[in-house]
């Protein structure tokens, strides 16, 4: 996407240091986070209890995960809406293996590995045939959620076995879900990667400014081939929990996720236009999503209106911080 | 072994965490019964009016409260994010019209194992997550039903017709399509040429329409089991000036039909009324929470007096009601 913007963007930036951004960026975010939190628990009395966080959090953690490769990718300048697609895709795949009567593992591993397929036909795309990432995965969004519908029609797929579950539906102790834990970690590995190894600096180079970073030697179309395979592992990843969690798939699964996603990614502090954002924006943007929804739907405020406050949550916040100046927003004049 | 015993104690410490909202709820059960009525979408007039009965019910019996929900788009996901919600609140029973049978049964489950009785109405929950489901009708005399509309449609009970349904998941639609299909042949004259899907989606629905009209150019009935596929369908055969020469048919809301009947795009339609289906919906679910048994017994339902429900646990409300010119503006006033 950034490959469209002129080369001299990335000029402004550097009179602060990184983190002191990073650090303001984050702070206004948890601080949203902690408010929405305290008002939830003044205003409902079912808000404070363990069963009730933890059940909350399943409306969130496999979008989450999404996330975590989606801000890569947007980092890295490019964009995928064809993630809830994949999902599908992966989840009538493994109904299908499920149904031929294979056991738990290769189910699991089947899922991953379509995502991963599905990530990589969107590399190939993008990277060797030059389409532009928005039109290819507009392509593969329709191409993938049909082959899923070709394959079951209005049939189901629920063959799984009981173990399967697991996933989806499981907890690792007390009321802490397979799912949370799960998040938690890869959050950890993907805030190392980005913010730690020098991966995560190319990465953001690219974002940044794609035609010097092939100047300084970075293999620009690699990088980004490894990311749209990465990111349509985590959709199938994301998908193994998701039909874990329904118990049975249907071709209509994970529908209109890809902008849930990136709202959760854009909402975190991560530049549309590229080059900038955190893994931890994006952890706190996905807690908020999640606590904002699932705080309003206990106090049963009607889902239309729900959608209204997601919506004017991502303009208020995305516009306010470009007013106040944070990092990340202001568009190069 | 080891993550079994883990999930034991899991399973154990849930309870416990239930434990005491059971028995607040049991407080509670002497002062209010709160019953949460999860629609398959919001902004949909059906449900409105669903609801509209539900709280007609919760008057009558007095100590009710009706919590009605339901997610923006028609998705499982959505629902399940809404029961999960409703779970959260210890509410004492949720009646669900469920967007997919099979993927609402985990957290089904996991509300009938906190103490909340779960019933569904209008559009089944698989059996394994719910104790009973209230029919508006049964799928048999609703297919007939279309047929019998259709072929009252055609001037001289022959030609082509075609379907313009909700999805191709919804499982009454599917039921209803199966049995139109097999009670075919009884109508000699009915030509059906395609099933086509709007999704529930009045701009989806609109395209079906007038798609189905330009490929059949001979085509005389569209038949649309979909309160918003009828007026959307009715609305495509106006705008390609067919009328007198396509009619539309199938079940609808008399509000929203009302002016295509006098447009003349649709000759009659057919619903079971949605006001008697959410009152008998909070009726059932009233029962239950006071401890009546579901599947194989007989529950009184107020006004719209005793309905039996078989071994399954699935019981029929009523036949669905003809509307046409004659009746549809003095129902248009009520739902």
């Amino acid at each position: 996407m950034s490959s469209v913007l002129p080369v001299a963007t990335e000029t402004a930036p550097r009179r602060n240091p990184a983190w002191r951004k990073l650090l303001r960026w984050e702070v206004l975010l948890a601080l949203v986070v902690l408010a929405d939190f305290l008002f939830n628990a003044r205003i409902s009395k079912y808000f404070l209890d363990p069963w009730t966080l933890s059940d909350a959090s399943f409306n969130f953690t496999e979008r989450a995960i999404v996330a975590l490769p989606m801000a890569l990718l947007i980092i890295a300048g490019e964009i995928d809406i064809s993630v809830g697609s994949t999902m599908a895709l992966c989840s009538v795949v493994m109904g299908e293996v499920a149904a031929a009567g294979h056991g738990t593992p290769l189910v699991v591993l089947t899922g991953i590995v379509i995502g991963f397929l599905a990530g990589c036909f969107n590399a190939v795309l993008v990277t060797f045939f030059r389409v532009p990432s928005i039109v290819a995965t507009i392509g593969t969004l329709s191409l993938y959620r049909g082959i899923a519908y070709a394959i079951v029609g209005d049939g189901v797929l629920k063959a799984y076995k009981p173990n399967f579950a697991y996933f989806g539906q499981g907890y690792v102790v007390g009321p802490i879900s397979f799912e949370l834990v799960l998040f938690g970690g890869l959050a950890i590995l993907f805030a190392v990667l980005l913010h730690g190894t020098i991966i995560g600096r190319r990465i953001f180079a690219i974002g940044a400014n794609p035609i010097a970073s092939r100047v300084a030697g970075i293999r620009v179309d690699q990088y980004k081939f490894w990311i749209f395979a990465t990111l349509g592992l985590f959709a199938g990843l994301a998908s193994v929990l998701l039909t874990s969690r329904l118990g049975s798939t249907r071709p209509s699964i994970a529908m209109g996720w890809e902008l849930d996603i990136i709202t959760m990614v854009i909402l975190g502090g991560i530049s549309i236009d590229g080059g900038q954002g955190s893994i931890m924006g994006v952890v706190l943007a996905a807690l908020l999503i999640g606590l904002v929804t699932f705080g309003l739907s206990l106090l049963n405020v009607p889902g239309i209106v729900l959608s209204i406050v997601t919506g004017g949550l991502l303009i208020a916040v995305v516009a306010l911080s470009s007013v106040l100046g944070y990092s990340g927003r202001r568009r190069s004049r | 072994m080891d993550r079994r015993t883990l999930l034991k104690t899991g399973a154990m410490m849930a309870a416990a965490a239930t434990l005491p909202a059971a028995i607040s709820s049991r407080a509670r059960a002497a002062g209010t019964i709160r019953v949460g009525l999860v629609a398959k979408s919001l902004g949909n007039g059906f449900f409105v009016a669903v609801d509209k009965g539900a709280n007609e019910a919760a008057k009558a019996l007095g100590d009710v409260q009706v919590i009605f929900t339901g997610p923006t788009t028609t998705t499982a996901e959505g629902q399940i994010e809404v029961i999960q919600a409703l779970i959260a609140q210890h509410v004492d029973a949720i009646a669900i019209s469920a967007n997919d049978p099979d993927a609402l049964v985990p957290v089904c489950k996991r509300a009938l194992a906190r103490g909340i009785k779960v019933i569904s109405y209008d559009s089944a929950v698989s059996p394994e997550g719910r104790i009973v489901h209230l029919a508006p009708s049964s799928d048999e005399l609703i297919g007939k039903a279309l047929n019998k509309l259709a072929a009252a449609a055609l001037p001289d009970g022959k030609g082509k017709i075609a379907l313009v349904s909700a999805t191709p998941t919804s499982t009454n639609q599917n039921a209803w399509i199966a049995v139109m299909k097999g009670d075919l042949p009884n109508y000699p004259g009915l030509d059906l040429v395609s099933i086509t899907y709007g999704n529930d989606l009045a701009d989806d629905s609109y395209r079906e329409a007038t798609a189905l009209l330009q490929k059949y150019p001979d085509l005389k009935v569209i038949v649309s089991p979909s309160s918003v596929g009828i007026v959307a369908s009715a609305k495509a055969v106006e705008d390609a000036k067919k009328v007198g020469q396509v009619y539309v048919t199938g079940l609808g809301l008399p509000s929203e039909c009302a002016g295509h009947v006098m447009a003349g795009s649709i000759k009659s339609f057919a619903i079971w009324n949605p006001i008697d289906l959410g009152y008998a919906t909070i009726e059932v679910a009233v029962d239950l929470v006071r401890g009546a048994k579901g599947p194989g017994s007989s529950l009184p339902a107020g006004r719209m007096g005793s309905i039996a429900f078989d071994d399954k646990g699935v019981g029929a409300m009523a036949v669905p009601f003809t509307y046409d010119k004659s009746n549809v503006e003095q129902f248009a006033k009520v739902f």
